[in-house]
């Protein structure tokens, strides 16, 4: 492992944590509205996941902020987007479940649960057709592993030998029900086993997750179908702003948090990679800048018109509104 | 040629100018497709190009879905409409509403094509029509063409276009013959006089199209009268110049569709007659549409649930008789 690279995910969890918090205290004053999905704990899994995957397509799901902005997402493009404001990466039509640059290659922000799966296999297709190096990896919690999509999506990629990446983050929660009340097992990566390889890894390590998804990447790349990897982690937030996730004991979410990915990386830059005190001083005051600047502009930032409304409702025959 | 090999030239002359053009769905390559729409294209362009798929109707859609992001035209095919109603989430949730939610930076140039409507005793679960849905989910084009000729040219026109797009076809129209004129320019998304009338405005689509034709020159011989007949062609969006000409012209509204009454398409055009026509129509409008009943299998029950040449003719003739016409 690379110090710089540990070194930038690192910096990306910090400002991913931080522009999480800074989301929730905007959400409260009413100025972000609808769902927030904050992704505080699992910042390991968001970041290395997404440095990680350099050689292709990310499609995920409404709980991706951090992942927009590890992808290379400019923080105020995203900001603005929860703010509902033309400058935002969608336009302010997305808002925060609906994230989107292709220039990324990132189709994140999918809020049907496990409906996003199949999109990902299709471009997956679309890249072997191409021949393209390009592999394709997509993201779903344990929840998501329930749905019909998501079996049908096992089927078709390993059938097809397609280079896609499952990547299951499994906090074990879907809302507020737990994974083994309505599975037959935690680890979800059972239901891969019969159609491809499986990987698990610490999704609170992030770079334990960094090298398995490089792994994992490599092995896509080479033609032998796909890979399905699973990441146990923990949200420290309820599911949404609005949920108080009472279903959880003060115990659990101790554990957790004595796992926290962030003061878990810490340590190894201090110790393995000797970054001093002042190194990372720096590094949480860059971040906090960035988040602040993100937040202003996103409050100067104007709306877009309603004279706008039916634009990009097609690219062809838009003019004709029936 | 056939109404379904005009949709296969149209699929051939497609995968032949742009190597991007694939088709996938149940049985679609090496079987030739159901209705034999794809019949022999996988000798052409390979089974890459014809994909086979598992019996998996959302992931049909989710993965045409997907490969038009990642480059591709893909045309999805849904072996009959019923089975459509497993991709809803995929056509609603995700086709309809990709570009839109991401400001236009997602582009998906696709097409979902399935049969639907009842064809002979297939019961329930194998007749129904679902253009009243898609026709009003924002974000999707939907065609449902009659004629041969405008079939072939609408087709090319959705798979070559960058929106998503539903192609409806109906099963009794794939063995129906016409001529095709491959260098005609028509525009599919207006709406075809089929034939120019005075007094009546008979608005309707796919498959009634045929029907209305088959008993009006008995019903104009019996009334008297002339009647203009209108086959929409483009469900969504809707040619209303045509239909506005066609009513200021005839003062009287009929509309004609296989589709249950209650929330069917007709509903719209009648509605909008009433909004905007109100004072160029000179009698109430007339909906002639399917009862509010699953399609029974008895042969006698099954024709009595949707409108028939005889049963069209009838209604027209009484509502005439009731209006002064």
């Amino acid at each position: 492992m690379d110090k710089s690279i540990a070194e930038e995910i690192y910096a990306l969890m910090v400002l991913g944590r931080k522009f999480e918090y800074a989301a929730k205290e905007h959400y409260m004053t009413g100025e972000i509205s609808g769902f927030l999905h904050l992704d505080i704990g699992q910042e390991a899994l968001s970041v290395a996941a997404m440095k990680a995957f350099d050689h292709g397509d990310v499609f995920t799901t409404y709980r991706e902020h951090i992942m927009a902005m590890s992808r290379g997402i400019e923080p105020k493009a995203v900001m603005a987007e929860l703010f509902g404001k033309s400058t935002g990466v969608s336009e302010g039509q997305g808002g925060s479940m609906h994230l989107f640059d292709p220039s990324h290659f990132f189709y994140g922000g999918d809020a049907i649960v496990g409906g996003h799966i199949p999109n990902a296999v299709g471009c997956a297709y679309a890249r072997k057709f191409k021949e393209s190096e390009h592999g394709v990896l997509v993201l779903f919690g344990d929840g998501a592993s329930n749905s019909g999509a998501f079996f049908e999506s096992l089927n078709i990629a390993s059938t097809w030998k397609l280079p896609l990446l499952f990547l299951c983050e499994n906090n074990q929660y879907a809302i507020g029900t737990k994974i083994t009340r309505v599975a037959p097992f935690l680890e979800q990566r059972k239901k891969a086993e019969p159609y491809m390889r499986t990987m698990e890894v610490d999704g609170n390590d992030a770079l334990a997750v960094y090298e398995c998804i490089k792994e994992a990447q490599e092995y896509i790349s080479k033609g032998h179908g796909p890979v399905f990897v699973e990441a146990m982690t923990y949200r420290y937030e309820g599911h949404s702003v609005s949920d108080a996730a009472t279903y959880r004991s003060a115990e659990e979410l101790e554990i957790w948090k004595h796992k926290d990915p962030i003061a878990q990386l810490k340590s190894v830059l201090q110790d393995r990679f000797e970054l001093s005190s002042s190194d990372l001083d720096e590094i949480d005051k860059k971040a906090q800048e960035t988040v602040d600047e993100a937040v202003t502009f996103a409050q100067e930032s104007p709306e877009a018109g309603v004279e706008t409304l039916y634009d990009h409702l097609f690219k062809e025959v838009n003019h004709v509104v029936s | 040629m056939l109404y379904r090999e005009a949709l296969n030239r149209a699929i051939d002359e497609c995968m032949a100018v742009d190597s991007t053009v694939v088709m996938l769905g149940e049985d679609v390559g090496l079987y030739g497709g159901s209705y034999r729409v794809s019949e022999g294209l996988v000798a052409k362009y390979g089974e890459k190009c014809l994909i086979d798929t598992p019996i998996a109707e959302l992931s049909i859609v989710g993965n045409a879905v997907g490969m038009a992001i990642g480059g591709l035209r893909p045309i999805a095919e849904i072996m009959t409409a019923n089975f459509a109603l497993l991709a809803f989430d995929q056509i609603i949730n995700h086709m309809s509403k990709y570009h839109y939610m991401s400001a236009g930076k997602i582009t998906l140039p696709m097409v979902v094509r399935f049969p639907q409507g009842v064809s002979k005793q297939l019961a329930a679960q194998h007749s129904e029509s679902y253009e009243q849905m898609l026709a009003a989910v924002p974000g999707l084009r939907v065609f449902a063409v009659s004629d041969v000729n405008y079939a072939y040219h609408a087709l090319k026109k959705a798979i070559l276009m960058d929106d998503p797009v539903v192609f409806i076809e109906h099963e009794l129209l794939y063995n129906k013959k016409g001529d095709v004129d491959m260098n005609a320019d028509l525009d599919p998304f207006k709406a075809r006089i089929v034939k120019e009338g005075q007094d009546v405005t008979i608005v309707t689509y796919l498959k009634m199209v045929d029907d209305v034709m088959e008993m009006l020159p008995e019903l104009e011989e019996q009334t008297g009268k002339s009647y203009e007949v209108i086959d929409l062609q483009s469900l969504n969006p809707i040619d209303y110049d045509t239909l506005k000409n066609s009513l200021e012209k005839t003062g009287r509204l009929v509309m004609v569709e296989e589709d249950h009454y209650m929330g069917g398409y007709g509903a719209q055009i009648v509605s909008w007659a009433a909004e905007k026509m109100f004072y160029a129509l000179d009698a109430a409008p007339l909906r002639i549409a399917g009862k509010n009943v699953p399609i029974p299998y008895n042969r006698k029950r099954e024709l009595a649930s949707i409108p028939t040449p005889e049963t069209i003719k009838e209604e027209i003739k009484a509502w005439g008789a009731e209006n002064g016409l």
